[in-house]
């Protein structure tokens, strides 16, 4: 966006607000783009009597059961059928005294002690993802803050600073107060004179001292300017040797060249600015209160989809019993909400016009990896002062995130030990035994943590690709696949409708999944009505 | 070493708050001792189909070219007549199929050669008809 539209574009907003107070303001900003309505807009009314109608939904992930819960308040008949045992999908923790089969069979029982516990799928809530804080406050999930920036945490690269993890809040401050006394100085030198007015110059100066931590010389360097960003190298004390030490900031050149800087976006994108959340004790508790506010039995478990029918009158649906030796049994309703992932439901014959059922075949899943590890102590709270928050680094482990949680009281951790997502490594995870995944995520992270080689007790590991209920992470659209087929995979096709992060534009992420829920069952009530 | 980079070690050591452990970081080794390297960058590294295919393909389709079965399968490779023709994988390969991501932009057109030939060769798959890197450069996107 030019500077100059940009300018324009507020002059003209402060106009309208002086003229006619806020509302129109507000008005208008939304028309021109600053202020962004939120797609959600507070729990759904399904208004007018659907008339015994009833829906069959498949899958009880948060999408699933999102729709069952609505279209159940709404009046429908609704029935869910789920492959697992346990209600949620991929909102699932794994917790002490769990057990988890992958694909290829390889069993991993959960060492974890009590109250501890591994985010396999979501693991973080921004504060924006409105639909989803709204059915945690609804459905009575109790939520603390995710901490996904802090300054104490690490940036590590196994070349830059020879391996030597590097502290994110130095990092980020010498690379911020470097870059300003750069811009300072350019500006002072005249080099933006063509493009800044030279009152603004004046105040890009004094904007860029004060953010940057320069000192009076518009320096970036040792001082109690700089110090007050970056820390000291001996903080301030009290009573003798209490006068604090300066620290002596990174060179430019060594952030760069490491490409430390890397990691800060990390901390940036709108979809990781604080403030983030978590459900106390686990994400798997937002799956769990779903199901308790669905009607009793509503959830048929074990049971997997092998055929799915629709003629004029309703849709039919053949599945596996997989708690009675895998009876073929069916299930039928007048319409159906199909969650299923599309890794799975484009396995599956299922009777959708060919437009539907090509974007049904469009969208490959992304490979992704998770490690969670327990350690007798939490060192990095004791040695190191991390609470809470994620250190970046380019080792296959990618990054490490310490409990948001538990604070400073001592006894056992669990962490985050690796996080993948796509590339080479990721799929190299998963080719590899759960307990090779352990060792290495243990190898890995001990050359950002030494204590891993004293401290570790156990650990377990999940890599999508071989969870046999998604066989993969989530829908991995590019901008041409989407463009070719998601308005057709949202259609309703006959009876049947589908619903899914894969069905939104926030893939990946828990309120895609209710977005595209909510949305399916407003457009399937609104034809029910019609009927 | 001069004053200015004592100074810095010093800081760095009061800093992280465990100076034995930054000694450490600087000498211990990127690589745990056992087992395979996982790959560097956006590219796999593996050399050969047999390490491509343990690394990358097994991840689904398993070690032994077995496949698995959940809620939906992943076809085995293990005697497998959709490979009779080469172009069939080395198309499965390069633009996926359904859940399958596309691979072949994390592949050399001579590591997508050898894992395909390897797969055809192995596993109980007779195809003794080997494609060359020429022939996944002309089937790329």
């Amino acid at each position: 966006m030019a500077e100059a539209s940009g300018f324009s574009r507020r002059k003209l907003i402060a106009m309208v607000g002086a003229a006619a107070g806020s509302a129109p303001a507000y008005q208008v900003m939304t028309s021109l783009g600053f202020a962004e309505d939120s797609p959600y807009r507070g729990p759904i009314r399904l208004d007018g009597d659907p008339k015994g109608a009833s829906v069959l939904v498949l899958g009880a992930g948060l999408a699933g059961m999102t729709a069952a819960l609505e279209l159940h308040r709404a009046g429908y008949t609704v029935q869910i059928l789920e492959y697992n045992t346990r209600a949620g999908g991929r909102n699932w923790s794994l917790r002490g005294g769990d057990t988890y089969t992958e694909l290829g069979g390889a069993t991993q029982s959960c060492a974890f002690d009590a109250g501890l516990y591994l985010n396999p799928g979501p693991w973080r809530i921004p504060y924006h993802h409105h639909g989803v804080l709204d059915y945690c406050r609804r459905l009575g999930v109790a939520l603390e803050p995710f901490i996904q920036l802090n300054h104490n945490a690490f940036v590590h690269s196994t070349a830059g600073f020879g391996g030597t993890p590097q502290r994110i809040r130095t990092v980020k401050t010498d690379f911020d107060g470097a870059t300003a006394e750069l811009l300072a100085k350019a500006t002072r030198k005249g080099a933006l004179d063509a493009q800044v007015s030279k009152e603004d110059q004046e105040i890009l100066i004094e904007a860029l001292r004060s953010l940057g931590g320069l000192d009076k010389d518009l320096a970036y360097r040792a001082g109690p300017d700089s110090s007050e960003f970056r820390g000291y190298a001996h903080d301030p004390g009290g009573g003798l040797a209490a006068r604090p030490m300066d620290g002596e900031p990174m060179a430019l050149h060594d952030i760069l060249t490491s490409r430390l800087w890397r990691g800060l976006q990390n901390f940036l994108l709108y979809e990781f600015q604080t403030t983030m959340f978590q459900p106390v004790g686990g994400m798997g508790r937002i799956g769990e209160a779903f199901a308790r506010a669905l009607p009793p039995d509503t959830i048929r478990y074990g049971a997997k989809v092998t055929q799915i029918a629709q003629d004029g009158h309703g849709v039919t649906v053949t599945y596996q019993d997989l708690g009675q030796g895998g009876a073929v049994r069916q299930a039928q309703a007048d319409w159906c909400v199909c969650a299923l992932p599309l890794t799975v439901l484009s396995q599956i014959p299922t009777q959708v016009g060919s437009k539907m059922k090509a974007a049904i075949d469009a969208v490959p899943y992304a490979s992704s990896v998770k490690v969670g590890l327990q350690f007798k102590r939490r060192f990095w709270e004791e040695d190191e002062h991390i609470f809470g928050g994620i250190s970046y680094t380019d080792l296959p482990i990618r990054q490490i995130s310490y409990p948001s949680t538990g604070y400073n009281a001592g006894g056992k951790g669990v962490l985050l030990g690796a996080y993948t997502w796509n590339g080479p490594n990721s799929y190299e995870f998963t080719a590899l035994s759960p307990a090779e995944r352990v060792r290495r995520a243990v190898a890995y992270g001990s050359q950002i943590h030494p204590q891993y080689r004293t401290e570790f007790e156990t650990g377990i590991a999940v890599a999508w690709h071989r969870v046999p209920f998604t066989l993969g992470c989530a829908g991995d659209w590019t901008d041409e696949a989407r463009a070719e087929h998601y308005d057709n995979l949202c259609a309703l096709d006959g009876r049947i409708m589908l619903a899914g992060e894969h069905a939104s534009y926030i893939p990946a992420w828990q309120e895609g999944a209710i977005l595209s829920a909510l949305d399916a069952v407003t457009r399937l009530h609104k034809r029910v009505l019609a009927a | 070493m001069s004053v200015f980079s004592m100074f810095r070690t010093l800081a760095l050591l009061l800093a992280t708050g465990a100076g034995a452990a930054a000694q450490e970081h600087a000498t211990h080794a990127a690589i745990p001792s056992a087992g395979p390297a996982m790959s560097e960058g956006k590219s796999f590294a593996e050399g050969g189909g047999e390490a491509l295919y343990a690394q990358v393909c097994a991840a689904c389709h398993q070690a032994g070219g077995e496949g698995a079965v959940g809620a939906a399968a992943y076809p085995a490779l293990r005697h497998n007549p959709k490979l009779a023709s080469a172009g069939y994988p080395v198309t499965v390969l390069l633009y996926g199929l359904r859940g399958m991501p596309p691979l072949g932009s994390m592949m050399t057109d001579t590591q997508v050669a050898e894992v395909v030939n390897y797969v055809r060769s192995h596993f109980d798959n007779p195809y003794g008809d080997a494609v060359a890197p020429e022939d996944v450069k002309a089937a790329r996107p």
